[in-house]
């Protein structure tokens, strides 16, 4: 794309986008996090796997910031390594459910009658499942590992994707460009994927930001429940169950953990409500 | 009469609709049983009001929707019988130009990528060439080198016309069918875009099929004319002849409604009464008879054939027949 263009695209995104402070706070909160995401290793100033038992469930202090566990390995170091865990699980599970979700929907939607019903009978299906039970039946039969709650959770996410993007090509395909392209000769490939995709882009990247908190919740309960990532791997959600166990002598194991999950899952909410509101033309100005 | 482009014969389409829970099917007639036949070089002006099935003929000649029935002849090949190939290789020789200007150009893409991507998808230019050639079509319709790339939303209404028409030149085809070209558009800006058309049409060798409703749009641009009422032609004429003496009551009636300048020049006052009727149930016999001042007995009856009065000049209505 030009970059003129783009850059001036951006830029008047950004001037609705900053008027909500709440959105831009979640924003800084998000980059932060991800920032000491990707830093861990020189952020930590434990590994976070070493166990001295002899610090076994210390309160939080200067040498240990958020206290020790019950196997005296440092919580902060753990914390930090787990934003990773709990990060890439997110992202990774929503960038899978993202693609079937557009595929599907765009299917459905630009080649209408059957295999449409098909399609969204199929979404009807699946959305009709206990998800979270679902996923616990498939962890317990594959076994609990990161690639495994990530696909897992990809798989199960992408119905709300689909009839977003679905509803977006229903309307978009009478559109005149699009007689045109077709007019033209391209071929349904090109006209999906260059003509009618970028126009249906911004609702779902706002349902993307949504589920990424939603697919952090999951794994935190789902490691919460022992169905998800194996300790010693540091994730929030089990750093929060085994902090359980100890929940009135050492408060920190899991008031930490937390805290992390409320404030990473308000700020993805926060951002993709700010997201919403400054894409769509019609809530601008509300603020 | 020079060699015609395109023949048209028995189009119909029909659009399913369903109507209450018990699955009745019922058909809007869009189209019912057009003929018409453009010649190379020529401007065929199809006017009606709104409703009456003009834009889905365009539609239906462009192949983007199917008939129900029909024969489409392009240079004397039906194109219902073509392959898919041989339809995307004809795609390029016929081009259309839509009305409102704000939704026919993609918004993410610049002007040289709406202009220059059909020519390189006919293979007509490599892409290092793509971008001077789109730059030389630019400049034809009255647009500058420097408009290369930039969005469609940095461009006004009439400029977004002209990148419309110069996506339709892209491909140097031999059909233009515009649909309503100028009705999104303010007054002003409607003659400069109807004189571009025009000086087009002798630089690139065109054929219009222009669609409009406006009768003083049409008047100005098309050589022959026909006049639709409820998904049929009622008239087809030289502009000339049909303009100075219509003969369908219709055709009558829509000019008489034209505002003229001279305030003195006494006219015949034609007041339609009614409303058009619905094309999912139209009248028997002929369409226009519920409205029509003039009608006959037998026009309830029998739906009258569309013929020749005279050289070039054909109605479909009983009192000529």
């Amino acid at each position: 794309m030009n970059e003129r263009g783009m850059t001036s695209q951006i830029k008047f995104f950004w001037k609705y986008f900053k008027r909500n402070r709440l959105a831009v706070g979640g924003l800084t909160i998000i980059l932060i996090i991800f920032i000491v995401a990707g830093t861990a290793p020189f952020l930590a100033p434990y590994d976070p796997g070493k166990t001295d038992v002899s610090l076994k469930l210390k309160p939080p202090s200067l040498k240990h910031y958020l206290g020790t566990d019950q196997l005296g390995r440092d919580v902060f170091s753990r914390m930090l390594y787990g934003a990773r865990i709990s990060l890439s699980v997110g992202f990774v599970a929503v960038g899978i459910s993202i693609f079937i979700g557009i595929l599907v929907g765009a299917i459905a939607g630009y080649y209408g009658r059957w295999v449409d019903s098909l399609l969204m009978r199929l979404v009807d299906i699946m959305f009709c499942f206990p998800t979270f039970f679902l996923i616990l039946t498939v962890v317990a039969l594959l076994g609990p590992s990161i690639f495994n709650i990530m696909v897992i959770i990809g798989l199960t996410s992408w119905m709300g994707t689909a009839r977003f993007v679905r509803a977006e090509f229903l309307s978009l395909k009478e559109r005149d460009f699009v007689q045109a392209a077709r007019a033209l000769g391209l071929n349904d490939r090109r006209i999906i994927f260059r003509h009618i995709l970028p126009n249906a882009l911004a609702p779902v990247f706002v349902t993307a930001t949504l589920d990424v908190a939603t697919a952090i919740l999951v794994e935190a309960g789902l490691s919460f429940l022992g169905f998800g990532v194996q300790p010693p791997a540091p994730s929030w959600g089990n750093i929060l169950t085994e902090g359980r166990t100890y929940i009135f002598d050492a408060w920190w194991l899991t008031v930490f953990p937390g805290l992390a999950i409320l404030l990473t899952v308000l700020s993805f909410n926060l951002v993709g409500e700010g997201l919403r509101d400054s894409l769509d033309p019609r809530l601008r100005g509300r603020r | 009469m020079a060699e015609s482009l395109l023949e048209v014969r028995g189009l119909k389409k029909y659009f399913p609709i369903q109507k209450g829970w018990w699955k009745e099917r019922l058909y809007i007639r869009a189209v019912d049983g057009v003929d018409l036949s453009i010649s190379r070089g020529e401007v065929l002006g199809l006017v009606g009001e709104s409703g009456c099935g003009k834009t889905t003929v365009g539609r239906l000649i462009l192949k983007l929707i199917e008939p129900t029935e029909g024969e489409i002849i392009f240079e004397g090949k039906d194109l219902s019988k073509l392959d898919k190939k041989e339809i995307h290789s004809l795609r390029r020789s016929f081009q259309i130009i839509f009305q409102d200007p704000f939704a026919s150009l993609n918004p993410r893409m610049t002007v040289a990528e709406i202009v220059g991507r059909p020519m390189e998808i006919h293979g007509l230019v490599d892409r290092y060439q793509r971008d001077e050639r789109v730059a030389q079509l630019l400049e034809s319709v009255g647009l500058q080198r420097e408009h290369l790339y930039r969005y469609p939303h940095e461009f006004s209404g009439g400029q977004r016309q002209r990148i419309g028409i110069a996506r339709a030149l892209a491909t140097k085809p031999k059909l233009i069918v515009a649909d309503e070209p100028t009705s999104a558009l303010d007054v002003s800006v409607q003659a400069q875009i109807l004189n571009l058309m025009k000086e087009l049409k002798e630089v690139f060798g065109l054929t219009y099929l222009f669609i409009s409703h406006n009768i003083g749009v049409i008047r100005h641009l098309s050589d022959r004319v026909g006049v639709m009422y409820l998904g049929k032609v009622v008239e087809m004429g030289k502009k000339k002849g049909l303009f100075q003496s219509p003969l369908h009551p219709y055709t009558k009636a829509l000019l008489a409604a034209v505002p003229t300048l001279d305030p003195k020049k006494k006219r015949e006052e034609v007041i339609l009464e009614g409303d058009v009727q619905s094309p999912i149930n139209p009248p028997r016999g002929c369409r226009f008879h519920p409205r029509c001042r003039y009608a006959l007995p037998r026009c309830p009856k029998e739906e009258p054939l569309f013929h020749f009065v005279e050289e070039d000049r054909s109605v479909a209505c009983h009192l000529y027949g």
